[in-house]
């Protein structure tokens, strides 16, 4: 029973607000225009009570509104091409794909870029404990996870700060939490310090029919908040730290940033999945970025329409909490459910079972209004839908920047950048590339992820795609993979996204996976830029494109901006997540040159193309000319060989061919398998060209001799090009393995193995 | 065969001990830390996780587990009882396994393809392996540096009650390379890698980690 009390001290009432419209209101300090507290009173007919100028600012900010962005990205949904892949297209949660054999798999990436520069341990575990929780309410078992990363120089001072604050976070959270880290990226560039892009994605799996919903429907039914108590930490997470601009001057961010605890979140996934298998629950929602406004307003305008809540009753970690605070914490790990009466019961003991606190906040309304109650008196009054969907929408002025033509003029032609020639400089540059940072071993970072955890790790890290079992009995499984490259996109955004996706199809084709859906996450600058505004416009119409030509539809992503310091933006970063599926994974075709005597060929075409390669980036710092030409008719092609290859069983080994070209693509498979290889440059080619250009659609295989014939005339058949590039073997006894690219050099994998194992380990000690 | 594989809240790898069990021809079964029966199984198998959250000190508050009374008892009376990463410190700080697990000296997580060479085959876990056989298998945790007194590790040494050994590289500081050790009686066993991860190298490195579960298959029936 609740008391009626008298309004406690200084509480903004709705009738107060009324009485007092020309009440001084921080709508600028929470990071609202002008125009759109303007907008909040002509919704509300009156000025809003501080509690709903909370819910309206953390609601409408970038982060949560997407209000800059929209308008491209329905271009996603527009252009999606024609599937039946798709269970649950598009929309604020993540999207569902069918895999065959009544299972469905969602999956997401998501930034917490932002947090993790302010509090690198608890800004990516955070991250991954938010995308963990979106996937978990879309009805499935979260079953892995993978990180994209970016960070500034690797031997600039923050990145010794930020890194392992980062890796650890991520390493922290998802290994208690039981889900292995089965992939992502490692990239350096001086344009992220200060901006390091900590991107998180999760995949989850279940059957078709354990799909669940996030709308409060059915008047009456309950509205049950469970998990972690609400404290201070994340105030304002979304409004003030991911959408706006760092400065070097202003106070110190520290106290916006959530703090995670796994533990918590391990029993949380555990009872939802048991709240689900029991049938107990209507609809369901996680609390992210702008916590209870969030999921309130949201759950609300999806369902009935109306819902009260008594906001009293959250159990707080710090009881001086007042309602706006409680309305924007983004206190972590909890969760919202719309229960049937009769069920609450069940519920509240599946909670008990789990040690987790659950408690019942109100109920589902058909009033249409979202109420909120503070010890009785009314202090939110709002129709949900102008909290939730109703936003400021902005078409964003863009245009393209002035410097674009020069960057794109200054190609990396051997006048204007000296390449390697004699056999000397070639052995050289494979060296000094194979240690470079962005293209040395990962491991400094990798071994700090549990990989093996639940038992259906197939490949993960460094393998091109990571792929999961999720069927024992069948060996149905499932391959991800993202990528990015910034340097490509900064040169030019449209065909930079359209290569980002195209890396992605080529990687999860590489292990036999057929690609089914797309997720992203699109990192840029600031939005009142007009030349990232550009940068947007353009990767946002090349990726919908590119999905378009591929067939391969968008199911759901993420957008984080004000990626800058001062008026420097990071590379435009479009990351892209490409699902597929394995019929079979045992038939999974993995990276490692492993067997003397086989052959190796050089999958597509190379030529001339090192603008805004490795090679040029490493070498010379240079970053100019136009990226590698994208033809997705031949990453098509190149994937349905590599995808009835693997299921012929024709090929020992794949791997795709991307930053530092063929010879970074050798050495990896080399020494991932501890082979030596033979290596033929073929007539008419220069061998720097062939060794370093980053053309596209290309993969080098291992071929059994036995099945080279079958192999070549699948080729043939497909009209796709194809060159007998080597053959591998042991080496000499006095050498070792060895790569020896025949009239040019020979480099032992013992010398790549230093140069490559000793980056990372050496620039963080 | 029945074999049980306990959940504490926080338990992470329960799900892979019960297919290694099955791989091995086992029956596993579930048991709940709340309860204090262990419904008449055979053996036991701690499995690794952060239980409770490894709050306070990893395994301390598992110790004290409803589940754990009974454990420990049926231990005494000569039940086998494995204890994979968690499930070791869980084991120590139970005064089943003598020594502590500690921070890496590294300071990180360490997941790492490990090679170890089996000490004692003698044990409930270790019969189906020959002496000095080198294994590789995952070794995945945080806190996995195993310490105790000169006095105790010279005790075990000699007690050969050392079981498995790191041979390639010492990952985590561990006291004289020290991976797994067993009680004085050779039914308890405690040791940080997985080897439930090494069962199929279609999902791990290799299948070399089957050995412990059919060892305690043949060693039930011996007993």
């Amino acid at each position: 029973m609740t008391t009626r009390r008298p309004p406690a001290e200084g509480v903004d009432t709705v009738s107060h607000a009324a009485q007092t419209p020309d009440a001084e209101q921080p709508w600028a300090e929470l990071g609202l225009k002008q125009d759109e507290y303007a907008r909040i009173r002509e919704h509300l007919g009156r000025r809003p009570t501080s509690c709903e100028l909370a819910m309206y600012s953390v609601m409408w900010s970038e982060h949560c509104s997407y209000k800059s962005s929209k308008v491209h990205l329905r271009q996603f949904g527009e252009k999606a091409p024609a599937t039946d892949a798709l269970l649950v297209g598009i929309g604020e949660n993540a999207g569902v794909v069918d895999v065959g054999d009544g299972y469905a798999v969602t999956f997401k990436v998501e930034s917490h870029n932002h947090p993790s520069y302010v509090e690198p341990y608890q800004g990516a575990a955070t991250g991954v404990g938010g995308i963990v929780r979106d996937i978990l309410a879309m009805g499935a078992r979260p079953i892995g996870v993978m990180d994209p990363l970016r960070f500034g120089p690797l031997d600039a001072a923050d990145t010794r700060r930020v890194m392992p604050g980062v890796v650890a976070g991520i390493g922290g959270y998802g290994n208690c939490l039981g889900l292995p880290t089965i992939g992502g990226e490692v990239v350096f560039d001086a344009t992220y310090a200060g901006n390091p892009l900590v991107n998180a994605l999760c995949v989850g799996v279940m059957r078709h029919d354990e799909i669940q919903s996030s709308a409060a429907v059915g008047a009456g039914n309950l509205v049950v908040l469970y998990g972690a108590k609400t404290g201070g930490d994340g105030i304002g997470g979304v409004s003030v730290l991911a959408s706006e601009t760092f400065t070097d001057a202003g106070p110190t961010k520290r106290p916006s940033v959530q703090v995670g605890d796994p533990f918590t979140e391990k029993l949380l996934i555990e009872c939802t999945l048991e709240l689900f298998g029991d049938d107990l629950v209507v609809a369901i929602q996680d609390l992210g970025g702008a916590g209870l406004s969030c999921s309130t307003s949201e759950m609300a305008s999806a369902g009935t329409g109306g819902m009260h809540v008594e906001l009293d009753r959250v159990p707080l970690r710090d009881s001086t909490l007042a309602p706006e605070e409680i309305l924007m914490s983004e206190s972590q790990e909890r969760m919202m459910a719309i229960v049937e009466p009769a069920k609450i019961d069940d519920v509240m003991a599946v909670c008990a079972k789990w040690d987790v606190l659950a408690t019942v906040l109100g109920q589902v309304t058909d009033t249409g209004r979202l109420v909120v109650t503070w010890h009785g008196d009314t202090v939110v009054d709002v129709p949900p839908r102008t909290v939730a969907h109703e936003g400021p929408v902005y078409q964003r002025p863009y245009h393209r920047p002035g410097w674009q033509d020069a960057l794109q003029a200054d190609e990396p032609t051997p006048q204007r950048l000296a390449r390697p020639s004699t056999p000397d400089e070639l052995r050289e540059t494979v060296l000094r590339m194979a240690g470079s940072p962005n293209l040395a071993a990962k491991d400094w970072v990798t071994e700090q992820y549990d990989r093996f955890v639940l038992g259906n790790t197939i490949l993960a890290q460094p393998e091109d795609a990571g792929v999961l079992r999720i069927d024992e009995t069948t060996g149905l499984g499932v391959a991800l993979s993202t990528d990015c490259n910034g340097r490509y996109a900064k040169l030019d955004p449209y065909e930079g996204a359209r290569l980002a996706l195209a890396e992605s199809y080529r990687n999860v084709a590489t292990v036999g996976a057929w690609p089914l859906a797309v997720t992203n996450c699109l990192n840029f600058g600031s939005p009142e830029d007009p030349e990232v505004m550009w940068q947007f416009a353009e990767a946002t119409r090349g990726l919908a494109d590119a999905c378009l030509d591929l067939g391969v539809p968008v199911t759901g992503g993420n957008v984080s901006f004000y990626n800058q310091t001062g008026d420097t933006a990071i590379l435009p970063t479009p990351v892209v997540g490409v699902l597929g599926v394995l019929d079979d994974v045992t038939r999974r075709t993995p990276q490692a040159f492993r067997t003397p005597g086989q052959v190796v060929y050089l999958l597509g075409e190379t030529s001339d193309e090192l603008g805004g390669s490795e090679w040029a980036h490493e070498v010379h710092g240079h970053l100019g000319g136009r990226p590698p030409l994208c033809d997705l008719r031949a990453e098509r092609a190149l994937a349905e060989i590599l995808i009835n290859a693997s299921r012929d069983g024709l090929l020992d080994a794949a791997h795709d061919l991307s930053d530092g070209g063929l010879a970074q693509a050798l050495v990896e498979a080399c020494l991932r398998g501890g082979v030596g290889m033979r290596v033929w440059v073929p007539d008419g080619i220069d061998p720097f060209v062939f060794l370093f250009s980053e053309s596209q659609a290309r993969a080098v295989v291992a071929v059994p001799r036995s099945e080279e014939v079958r192999f070549t005339d699948m080729c043939t058949a497909r009209r796709f090009p194809h060159a007998r590039i080597g053959v591998l073997d042991h080496g000499e006894p006095a050498t070792g393995p060895v790569i020896d690219v025949q009239d040019q050099f020979s480099v032992s994998l013992d010398d790549l193995r230093r140069a490559r194992q000793s980056r990372l380990p050496e620039a963080m000690a | 065969m029945r074999i049980g594989i306990v959940t504490f809240p926080g338990s992470l790898d329960d799900r892979d001990a019960a297919r290694a069990v099955r791989y091995a021809g086992g029956e596993p079964v579930a048991l709940w830390h709340g309860d204090d029966d262990v419904a008449g199984v055979d053996a036991v198998v701690l499995p690794g996780g952060f239980s409770y959250g490894d709050y306070l000190r990893c395994g301390a508050i598992a110790r004290f587990a409803p589940v754990m009374r009974t454990v420990v008892d049926r231990a005494h009376a000569g039940m086998p009882v494995l204890g994979i990463c968690n499930g070791f410190q869980i084991l120590c700080e139970a005064h089943l396994l003598p020594g502590a697990l500690i921070r890496n000296d590294c300071q990180t997580f360490v997941c790492r393809d490990q090679e170890l060479t089996v000490e004692a085959t003698g044990t409930a876990w270790t019969s189906s392996y020959q002496p000095g056989q080198r294994l590789v298998v995952p070794l995945k945790s945080g806190e996995g540096g195993y310490v105790a007194d000169e006095a105790t590790l010279d005790e075990i040494e000699s007690a050969g009650r050392v079981v498995v050994r790191y041979t390639d590289v010492n990952p985590n500081g561990s006291a004289r390379d020290i991976a797994g050790v067993s009680s004085a009686d050779g039914r308890v066993v405690g040791l940080m890698p997985h080897p439930e991860h090494a069962i199929d190298p279609l999902t791990g490195p290799g299948a070399d980690g089957l050995g412990f579960f059919t060892s305690v298959l043949t060693s039930v029936v011996a007993a």
